[in-house]
């Protein structure tokens, strides 16, 4: 189905997927000659940081900022990757830039088709929005937020996440 | 969808914070900064700027979030200047490390110390020993997850500032604060 009828038959979500519907899969390429599946980490948390663009000229952007935070998203054994529309070697020259450690995917060709799908693509803008999900080990939106576009969201959202998630298992397993 | 709520302070300011300005002060001012960090560079003499204006209706703390993988650094600035707080001489260390920027390496922290005539030997020794790497991850946790989201990040009344930090913007802010009932 081409993406005309899909988008004006509405098969893409009006806004962004929200907790307990399934997390649409896909696979990005992570880099010039590699690619990344969201089924690649099931069984872990998954955290995806949709964002406009690379290179926003701040020192502690959103990107730097999970760089420096990705310790103690590891504690909970989670996997952040990064998506925005740029291209592979876009990505690559930002993340050597930023001496990044964790994925940034190319969701360039269908443009922002993985945003469309979890309801976070800005059509005027050509871009996505700047948007959380927090998926659960079985693949399941645990939780979502969409920040003003000018807002960078910070972590604290995501780690509150995955602690309720973590407490979740807890007590789920009976301890 | 979701809406953007200010994000908010979760630590609160107390004893183990360094404070500028009257106790009593209605307002309260606390940056998250970074020492290698060029727009805190810029920051910092906007805050003089405003500190100045305002006398002693605000009070300003700052708080360590440095960004280890971009400024090499970043955390021994941060911890020098908790060396020197523990003799006395934060303020002194923080500004001579924001007016030297581009010289930071360990070398010229201990002639920082110098100049702040603490006890260099003890200075140099709690370097060695990580003695505040602690204290400066205290620090930046609390930034964490009280939603600072890049360097430097404001906090008016534990509230976080998302407009521009720029003099205009910022002290339009802390007046509103200010005036607010």
């Amino acid at each position: 189905m081409s993406k005309e009828n899909k988008e004006s038959q509405s098969q893409y979500p009006e806004s962004a997927l929200e907790a307990g519907v399934k997390a649409p899969v896909f696979t990005l390429p992570s880099g010039p000659d590699q690619k990344v599946s969201l089924e690649d980490y099931r069984g872990r948390p998954v955290i995806l940081a949709f964002y406009p663009a690379d290179w926003s000229p701040v020192c502690g952007d959103q990107m730097a900022l999970y760089n420096e935070i990705l310790p103690e998203f590891k504690r909970f054994n989670a996997e952040l990757l990064g998506i925005s529309v740029d291209g592979p070697w876009c990505h690559r020259a930002y993340s050597e830039h930023r001496k990044l450690r964790f994925p940034l995917l190319a969701d360039f060709e269908p443009k922002g088709e993985v945003a469309r799908e979890y309801g976070v693509y800005r059509k005027g803008d050509g871009t996505s929005e700047r948007a959380l999900v927090v998926i659960d080990g079985d693949g399941r939106i645990s939780w979502s937020y969409v920040s003003p576009i000018d807002v960078n969201p910070g972590a604290d959202g995501i780690l509150t996440a995955l602690e309720n998630l973590s407490s979740k298992k807890e007590a789920v397993s009976g301890d | 969808m979701a809406i953007s709520m200010g994000a908010k302070l979760i630590l609160p300011v107390g004893k183990r914070d360094h404070i500028l300005g009257s106790p009593n002060a209605a307002v309260t001012l606390v940056e998250y900064g970074d020492y290698e960090c060029p727009y805190c560079g810029a920051a910092h003499a906007i805050v003089k700027k405003i500190l100045a204006i305002t006398g002693d209706q605000l009070r300003f703390v700052f708080r360590h979030f440095p960004l280890t993988q971009i400024h090499p650094h970043a955390e021994r600035a941060a911890e020098a200047a908790e060396a020197a707080g523990a003799q006395d001489s934060f303020w002194e260390m923080h500004n001579l490390l924001y007016e030297h920027q581009q010289a930071l390496d360990d070398a010229h922290l201990l002639r920082y110390a110098e100049e702040a005539h603490l006890d260099t030997v003890r200075f140099a020794r709690e370097l060695a020993e990580g003695v505040y790497r602690e204290r400066v991850r205290e620090d930046f946790m609390s930034g964490v997850r009280s939603g600072v989201n890049g360097t430097p990040t404001f906090f008016i009344n534990g509230v976080r500032h998302d407009g521009s930090w720029q003099m205009e913007s910022l002290l339009a802010a802390i007046e509103r604060v200010m005036d607010s009932p």
